[in-house]
């Protein structure tokens, strides 16, 4: 019966290191074993101020990270933790990717934190990644070695365009493919859905909601009949071409459903 | 007997998609006895409350999920006789910032501060409660008295099976609250009731009060058709290395098996007290503390920490465990241990 016994509060962790990644990313490092899989995300409270999920972005054997970007009101105040100050940790939860050989990832903007442990866990994956311009770009230094095809909306750095117009391309091109793995804003996951469903390759999205508990009880995070903590955050092919909300609808923490850009406006 | 009988049932729904002609001639006997297993599973935990016939008495507990149709739908496959949605009022409401909800060993604590979307925007999402597959209780409260008469008339247009009154939330300043108050009690048992036609009206009791008894009894005497207990107990957790409480919220409400006790208590204080059903709701985990709860005189019980410690499948899990404790005790129904340990 220690079933009864289950324990989910947040662990208080002193921060080992900040790393500023780009403009307003910056990347929270501690000094802990984490038992995480890739896609997975833990969520992380600031005392007295808020608590949000995060995914994973650096995770070595005694050593973890996320990666976050100064949007609303809790990543803005997280931008003045400090070396040496404590954040609350809980998780991981959720789901995982698959690790699959002949994978092909791709990432927009900050999603890239969420498919960074994925990539660390691939052999030679297909990278395919891109941001609004060359100051929105994380991790170029990390991944330097990697054969990465990145993009920006207005040519700053790489190809000028959009990360969808090189997976067409790829895909077109590499019939080796098994499967795409994606992370980054829902309209850009709902077009690489088509783009895969089209070229018959399987897909696995991030998908990101409003979280309250993180462990499937607060029931803020539904997509149609799925619980984004628990079921996802990854969800495959079949499950997202079922979900008629994906890349349309997300709900706010009042429950209410509204358009994604209404979500994004109202929560950020 | 039963148990081969349950994987022959089992056997047979799998939906393997066998073919029609061969395998129907087996499908036939098999069918009879399914029908028979059947019938003596409803019997054994089917449960009626008020003028509702649930198959059995597990209902989820407002608060927990609950907050969209399809997971209604969801929960409803899981085995709950009954699914309460997360409490409505007349406007929309954000609730508090995180943490709103964390466990430890047995405890639960939540402050979510009463998020919802308000009972307009769910009467565009709902349309109806009772074509869910199954019975629906539409949980509301509002500020003032007359508010929670607005909301209830417009979730009584919905049809649910039932409306639950949420007058004992702790979590909102109402100024004196009502569940604290057996006079606030009736008036806003009285409210619902004008508004609720003929649906049946349970009041949803807060043990943060010296003596439960009297406004259970209050919530009977100003009409009430069953009472709720118990909501969640005040608490507070602190973080000794933030030197900070934990919910945003500072204090919030216990649940989890931590607060059963304290739910067995108060039902059983008002089970001597009132004629109405209770739904006894407050730390059930296992089939057997369903078992006590249905000794201290509860009709039905809810279940909402429950799935946190065990999964959306506690409602089947739960019923399988009261059938076990009840075939090995040779109980036959419910109503032959309900309010037993009284006397």
């Amino acid at each position: 019966m220690d079933e009864c016994c289950r324990t989910e509060i947040p662990k208080l962790l002193e921060v080992s290191d900040v790393v500023k990644e780009g403009k307003g990313q910056t990347s929270f490092f501690f000094e802990h074993h984490l038992d995480c899989k890739p896609g997975q995300f833990i969520m992380v409270w600031l005392p007295g101020f808020d608590e949000k999920p995060m995914a994973v972005s650096y995770l070595s054997k005694n050593k973890f990270a996320f990666t976050s970007q100064a949007i609303g009101k809790f990543t803005t105040a997280l931008e003045n933790v400090k070396k040496r100050d404590k954040l609350g940790i809980r998780g991981p939860y959720g789901n995982s990717f698959s690790i699959k050989s002949n994978a092909c990832v791709v990432a927009g903007g900050v999603g890239l934190s969420s498919v960074s442990t994925l990539i660390d866990s691939l052999k030679n994956p297909i990278l395919i990644y891109g941001a609004r311009s060359k100051e929105h770009l994380i991790y170029l230094k990390r991944y330097k070695n990697k054969n990465m095809n990145i993009t920006t909306d207005d040519g700053s750095f790489g190809r000028k365009g959009f990360t969808t117009d090189i997976l067409e391309e790829v895909l077109s091109k590499n019939k080796k493919i098994k499967i795409v793995q994606t992370c980054g804003p829902e309209v850009m996951m709902k077009k690489i859905l088509d783009i895969c469903l089209k070229h018959k390759v399987e897909c696995e999205a991030s998908v990101e909601r409003y979280m309250s508990c993180g462990f499937g009880i607060c029931g803020k995070c539904m997509v149609n009949d799925k619980i984004v903590c628990i079921d996802g955050p990854i969800f495959n092919s079949k499950q997202l071409n079922q979900m008629s909300e994906f890349g349309n609808t997300a709900r706010l923490k009042s429950g209410r459903k509204v358009s994604l850009k209404d979500y994004h406006l109202i929560h950020s | 007997m039963s148990r081969v009988l349950n994987q022959i049932y089992y056997l047979q729904g799998g939906g393997n998609g066998l073919g029609h002609s061969k395998s129907q001639k087996i499908v036939f006997p098999l069918n009879i006895f399914k029908n028979k297993f059947k019938f003596t599973k409803i019997k054994m935990l089917q449960t009626k409350l008020c003028n509702l016939n649930l198959k059995n008495p597990t209902i989820l507990a407002s608060g927990i999920l609950g907050v969209t149709k399809e997971s209604v739908g969801r929960i409803g496959k899981s085995g709950a006789g009954a699914v309460t949605l997360k409490s409505l009022c007349h406007e929309e409401r954000m609730g508090s910032k995180n943490p709103t909800m964390f466990g430890y060993e047995n405890v639960f604590l939540n402050a979510v501060g009463l998020p919802g979307q308000g009972i307009d925007s769910a009467m565009k999402e709902f349309v109806r409660l009772d074509n869910l597959g199954v019975p629906v209780i539409g949980s509301i409260y509002g500020y003032r008295i007359e508010q929670f008469g607005d909301v209830a008339k417009k979730m009584a247009s919905l049809r649910p099976a039932m409306i639950e009154v949420d007058i004992s939330c702790p979590h909102m300043d109402y100024g004196k609250p009502y569940y604290a108050d057996p006079e606030s009690t009736a008036k806003v048992t009285q409210a619902v009731k004008q508004n609720a036609g003929k649906i049946p009206v349970s009041i949803k009791l807060s043990p943060n009060v010296y003596d439960i008894k009297e406004i259970a009894h209050a919530a009977e005497k100003a009409g009430a058709d069953a009472i709720t207990a118990i909501n969640t107990a005040t608490g507070m957790a602190i973080d000794v290395d933030a030197r900070k409480p934990i919910l945003a919220n500072k204090t919030g409400g216990i649940s989890g098996p931590a607060l059963k006790p304290i739910a067995v208590r108060c039902v059983y204080e008002i089970y001597e007290t009132v004629k109405i059903p209770i739904i006894g709701t407050g730390g059930i985990t296992y089939g057997k503390d369903a078992v006590e709860m249905i000794m201290a005189g509860a009709t039905a019980v809810g279940i909402g920490t429950g799935i946190y410690y065990r999964g959306i499948d506690v409602f089947k899990k739960v019923c399988d465990e009261m059938e076990r404790w009840m075939k090995k005790n040779k109980v036959k129904n419910l109503d032959e241990i309900r309010g037993c340990a009284h006397g």
